[in-house]
């Protein structure tokens, strides 16, 4: 019997998933479907770059089905929704799609419409975001012409992609300003709904020092209710006000919209209930999820999803053999933290171990935690990386999925380990 | 953590709350503890809206193990976020989330 594996999402997850399965079935044993409603596959990491002119959207940007294996077939449609029931998927061109096994991979999405004036007067002129190649780009220019002001970096809500990304950019930006020497005449300041700059103790410690150190003033406990691009204010539901010349917003985020369309699937937002250990969904035994579509408590990024392909793959192998599913995604992520002048931190953390400092992936390793122009030279090196061995289903050399525990130094068992808000 | 006590109709009863004001154990919670709960918070009537927010963030704790964002309220309670910041002017989660004796919600991460 041939099995039926539909994915829905060509972009991080769903590539290298495809790509693995190809690998540990023959076209006799599975027939492998992916489907995405366009053909960009974007190398979001690339995103944070294109502001500041260090990298070009079209530089970051390439053909989804040419990241899929020979005999995996492409379709190049938007989803309408999925009936759990019937196992289909049902597609916006009209045709359906029967599965055995389902993938979820869609990713998560942008939803500025939920904020109040966002997407209205202002936005792209002097309200950008730099989570859309579009809007990096136009980011690019707008910069590029800013000669002094208020620049704001606003988090709306979590969750987001890459939940460092925001202070990235903050980092970056004061070298950027600093570069064009005008650093004196911007004052810039990081909004967030967190109590704090990061949602992990030891890390948000560090990095709130970073902000202090670098003068960048640091705005905590902010739930935007409303961005006012005419009179260029950021208003919270609370009452208060932070004025801006220029404001960076990152806009709440959803999980796909067809999810929502798609009885029994998702939860609120529009992200998948998904057991934190096997990624085998709540929904129903024979849909997986992989990557930010997925409701579980870890960051919303690429590593996170590089890491889950491994526990994944090998549980599709066991549930279609009827086997018992191996309860071993441990949360890993690992995030570089690119913060200016050729230097970037490194933090690596779980489910149970917040970031610590120490070394990775040993004691012989990348510093983390801190400051170094070789965490800066690795995160420029994983773009590479990401295109030749990350999606084609490789693993890294000496990079695991679970996380390494050597290395790390432990802090006092007096801070908490998971953060809350 | 800090041990608080709280007068119902029923007597008093010892509490022990998180540096940051939750309920240790969500158990000792009682739904006659809410008016003196709320006047803790500023709020010193309990209104209708009041009661369906703490109600809400109550019933999700027990099915799902945590509290509700403030997205989140907005979307499922029948409350939307202008009028949960109406009710709970310093923050519908964390707020509710000490009246309804439930854990600070797990933000996301």
């Amino acid at each position: 019997m041939t099995h039926r594996i539909v994915i829905l999402g060509g972009g991080t997850g769903g590539t290298l998933t495809a790509n693995r399965l190809r690998r540990r079935y023959t076209p006799e044993e599975a027939q492998i479907v992916v489907v995405d409603q366009d053909d960009r596959h974007v190398y979001q990491p690339g995103l944070l770059f294109v502001p500041f002119g260090l990298t070009h959207t079209e530089d970051i940007v390439r053909p989804r089905g040419r990241q899929l294996k020979d005999g995996i077939t492409y379709r190049q449609s938007p989803i309408d929704f999925v009936d759990i029931e019937q196992n289909q998927v049902f597609l916006s061109d009209g045709s359906t799609l029967p599965y055995d096994l389902l993938v979820i991979a869609t990713g998560a999405t942008l939803v500025p419409e939920e904020t109040e004036g966002l997407t209205g007067p202002g936005w792209m002129e002097k309200v950008f975001t730099f989570y859309t190649p579009e809007g990096s780009a136009a980011l690019e220019a707008a910069l590029a012409t800013f000669d002094g002001g208020r620049v704001v970096v606003n988090v709306v809500d979590m969750p987001i992609k890459c939940p460092v990304a925001p202070l990235e950019f903050c980092f970056l930006a004061d070298w950027y300003f600093t570069e064009r020497k005008i650093r004196d005449k911007v004052q810039l300041t990081y909004v967030t709904p967190l109590d704090n700059a990061f949602t992990k103790p030891v890390a948000a410690q560090q990095l709130a020092g970073m902000l202090a150190e670098k003068h960048i003033e640091l705005v905590t406990e902010f739930n935007t209710g409303e961005v006012d691009g005419v009179e260029g204010k950021l208003v919270s539901y609370d009452g208060r006000e932070v004025p801006f010349d220029l404001a960076v917003v990152i806009p709440a985020h959803g999980g796909a919209a067809y999810v929502g369309r798609s009885e029994g699937l998702g939860d609120e937002l529009n992200f998948i209930p998904t057991d934190r250990r096997t990624l085998q969904s709540h929904a129903r035994p024979n849909v997986f999820v992989i990557g930010d579509a997925a409701a579980v408590p870890t960051s919303k990024a690429g590593s996170v999803t590089h890491f889950e392909g491994d526990v994944l793959v090998e549980n599709i192998v066991h549930f279609l053999a009827g086997e018992e599913l191996e309860p071993v995604f441990d949360g890993h992520a690992n995030c570089f933290i690119e913060t200016g002048f050729h230097k970037a931190l490194l933090i690596d953390f779980n489910y149970e171990t917040e970031p610590l400092t120490g070394h990775f992936p040993s004691t012989v390793g990348l510093p983390l935690l801190k400051e170094s122009r070789l965490n800066h030279l690795g995160k420029l090196m994983f773009q590479w990386f990401y295109w030749h061995t990350l999606l084609p289903g490789r693993d890294i050399p000496g990079v695991g999925s679970a996380m390494p525990s050597s290395g790390k130094t432990p802090v006092s068992a007096s801070s908490p380990t998971e953060h809350t808000s | 953590m800090t041990t608080t006590t709280v007068t119902t109709p029923a007597g008093v009863t010892s509490v022990e709350l998180t540096d940051d004001g939750f309920f240790v154990d969500p158990s000792v919670w009682t739904e006659d503890m809410v008016p003196e709960l709320a006047a803790r918070e500023g709020i010193a009537t309990v209104t209708d809206g009041h009661w369906q927010v703490v109600r809400f963030m109550r019933s999700e704790f027990l099915t799902k193990g945590t509290g509700p964002s403030v997205r989140a309220l907005g979307k499922t309670s029948g409350v939307s976020v202008k009028e949960l910041y109406e009710l709970f002017p310093k923050g519908p989660a964390k707020i509710a989330a000490r009246i309804a004796g439930i854990p600070k919600p797990k933000g996301c991460i």
